[in-house]
């Protein structure tokens, strides 16, 4: 029993919460609860939505009213439906993505920090130069590379993914490369060599799982990270067609003729759903990563009188 | 992309203080290994972007496809030479860039370095506008955020910074034209000047391609003042996400200067706080901020593509949209390459920055 409770608390997020104080929690707090709220609607679009995602209808550009309570687009679209439905694009492509780039990532940055040699200098070479270049517009590259730009819902879910996984690769990789050569030295590492495990044991059984302990924190940011490159992919017209699939960035895009003439809420709601799902994930990364630092994690205050000259005696555990 | 994430840097073992005097060889070592990087990074986004391209295939199907008879096609690939084996263009190709020759676009036949002057300039404008607008916002509440740390001041400011960050330029730049271009009229919703500012610039003899230099230099004041009110939108849009991540830099920074040895014994000597924060933590965490604002440009040509396209902002990464959905590969491998060259040597910039400040650097 009581390991099973230590084993609770030893989980993720658990232990972060409890470690935190004051600003922190509530911080953390927030992350938690609007990244559930972005689960939640995308597990359970079918049933919140009112209708279907690339479903039209004859009001075009009508206000929000009673039938549709977010109004219409121009090309006849439910902006509410569209709204839900974007949180189960956005989940999906970021799953995908991010499940790849870890997949590839580790793999290469367990190869290349373990054997070393020349494998390890080219791919470093190549992954700081992917690293450098502006994100989205290698993303563009690749999505006319995949898909040729169009794309039905789940081959552009797909391509929309592995042009973001490229750009994440290097990121996995440099952190799992410097961890490996780090674990590389160290004595049981060294022992498995004198027992005689062969290299494909150390680095699948002692080294990988030393060195994927920080990955749930890059997980969280890349998220938030891999939204914004989908959304900016849509805007640009390079991510998932509006007929197959519902996608905030694209619905963004078409929203912006709409600014000019006034109509407001044809982007302000996808927008706003990209806004609050990225700001949720972050939070979420965000303190989980401050509360990993002894550095960065808020103090417990003393008492209440003199708290800030107590301040720099007192560091919690 | 990268901005939130502060991966564990590092740390360069100090060096033997005995060793110092010989820090000029080293660091003269240092630098040339460290140009000498530039060019595989250059070649390697070269190299993949020239082979993801020829994926879909030859440059001259691509972008007139549908508009020419099959035996025309065929004798226009065969002149340019798209027929022969991909790697011998691979390296024909480098060759010619080698040499300074991009060759032509497809789809409006323009010099690749012309199309790159004209609108690298016009990002050029945009990036400084919204640097400007971002180091005003960024380094003064980073400070006020350090200062404050932990308290309601800093809440505010950290969450804001967030926000910031979690809003696409695009969104942020739908609901700006929707404020104060749409609703109260200040600003023009898009473009970088009114049709008579485009026609006095265009009309200049040796224009420098940005408006509010020329406009000053040909003394046309109406111009300039159209041109500053086309510019304040994008580059607040774009300078308010790059803000965020400034002030996130130098609170983190501060707040570790802050808590340096040195500052608490000019405390006790009765320096002011103000002053403390100012000169004593303020200039030694100088050298992580303009190490990473350098490399902040990456982020800044990734916003500046969707900030140009929000605002119908014509430099680069409007231009690059554009192509791209032309399918003019030759156009869009010189955007890249140009591209390539401006973050390399932005990096290599940086790193000479942090060798000279700090010779921990040069191992």
């Amino acid at each position: 029993m009581e390991n099973k409770k230590s084993l609770f608390s030893r989980l993720p997020i658990v232990s972060q919460l409890k470690k935190s104080v004051g600003l922190q929690r509530g911080m953390l707090i927030a992350g938690i609860v609007m990244t559930a709220i972005f689960l939640l609607t995308a597990a359970l679009a079918p049933l919140i939505s009112p209708y279907g995602a690339t479903q039209r209808f004859d009001e075009t550009q009508a206000p929000p009213s009673s039938v549709h309570i977010w109004g219409t687009t121009a090309g006849g679209y439910d902006v509410f439906s569209r709204t839900i439905w974007g949180a189960q694009t956005a989940f999906l492509v970021i799953v995908v993505a991010v499940a790849l780039s870890i997949f590839i990532g580790v793999i290469l940055g367990l190869l290349s920090g373990y054997l070393g040699g020349w494998l390890d200098r080219i791919l470093v070479v190549v992954a700081d130069a992917i690293y450098a270049f502006p994100t989205l517009l290698l993303a563009m590259v690749m999505s006319i590379a995949i898909s040729q730009g169009r794309s039905n819902m789940w081959s552009g879910i797909f391509s929309a993914a592995i042009s973001i996984t490229v750009v994440f690769i290097p990121q996995y990789f440099r952190v799992i490369r410097a961890e490996t050569i780090r674990l590389k030295a160290e004595p049981f590492v060294e022992s498995a060599i004198v027992v005689g495990a062969s290299s494909v044991r150390i680095m699948a059984r002692h080294i990988y799982k030393n060195a994927t302990r920080t990955l749930p924190l890059i997980f969280t940011l890349n998220a938030s990270e891999a939204i914004l490159t989908l959304a900016g992919l849509g805007f640009l017209g390079f991510g998932i067609e509006p007929s197959s699939a519902a996608e905030w960035g694209y619905d963004l895009n078409h929203a912006q003729s709409d600014a000019t003439s006034g109509i407001w809420w044809t982007g302000v709601f996808p927008g706003a759903a990209i806004v609050l799902t990225v700001l949720g994930l972050t939070l979420l990364g965000e303190s989980m990563n401050d509360l990993n630092d002894p550095r960065l994690r808020g103090r417990k205050r003393a008492g209440k009188k003199n708290a800030r000259a107590k301040k720099k005696e007192l560091v919690d555990v | 992309m990268t901005a939130l994430v502060d991966l564990p840097a590092a740390e360069p073992a100090a060096q033997d203080p005995i060793r110092k005097k010989k820090a000029g060889g080293s660091l003269g070592k240092y630098l040339l290994i460290r140009f000498a990087l530039i060019f595989p990074t250059i070649l390697i986004l070269v190299t993949m972007v020239f082979f993801l391209m020829r994926l879909t295939g030859d440059p001259i199907t691509a972008a007139l496809g549908g508009r020419l008879a099959p035996d025309q096609l065929a004798q226009r690939i065969h002149a340019a030479g798209y027929d022969r084996p991909i790697f011998i263009q691979y390296f024909e190709y480098l060759g010619q860039i080698a040499t300074g020759n991009f060759g032509r676009t497809i789809s409006d036949n323009l010099l690749i370095s012309d199309m790159l002057a004209t609108y690298g300039t016009a990002t050029l404008e945009l990036a400084v506008n919204s640097l400007v607008v971002a180091l005003a916002i960024g380094i003064p509440f980073g400070m006020l955020s350090a200062s404050k740390r932990d308290r309601y001041q800093d809440a505010i400011l950290r969450v804001l910074a967030i926000a910031f960050y979690a809003t696409p330029v695009f969104f942020a730049g739908l609901l700006l034209k929707l404020v104060f271009s749409i609703w109260l009229g200040w600003f023009p919703v898009a473009g970088r000047g009114g049709t008579s500012t485009e026609i006095a610039m265009a009309s200049l003899a040796a224009p420098t391609g940005i408006y509010w230099l020329d406009s000053l230099r040909s003394g046309n004041m109406d111009a300039f003042w159209d041109v500053a009110q086309h510019s304040v939108l994008p580059a607040v849009a774009l300078g308010l996400l790059t803000a965020g991540i400034f002030l996130r830099l130098v609170r983190t920074n501060i707040i570790g200067t802050l808590s340096k040895d040195y500052v608490e014994a000019g405390r006790s000597r009765g320096v002011s706080e103000y002053r403390l924060l100012t000169k004593h933590a303020f200039k030694p965490a100088l050298i992580p901020i303009i190490t990473v604002m350098g490399l902040q440009i990456a982020l800044l040509l990734g916003g500046a593509v969707l900030t140009e396209t929000t605002f119908e902002w014509k430099g680069l990464g409007f231009q690059l949209a554009h192509y791209l959905t032309a399918r003019d590969f030759v156009a869009v491998q010189g955007i890249v390459a140009l591209l390539a060259v401006i973050v390399a040597f932005t990096n290599f910039i940086v790193d000479v920055i942090a060798a000279l400040i700090d010779p921990r650097v040069r191992y």
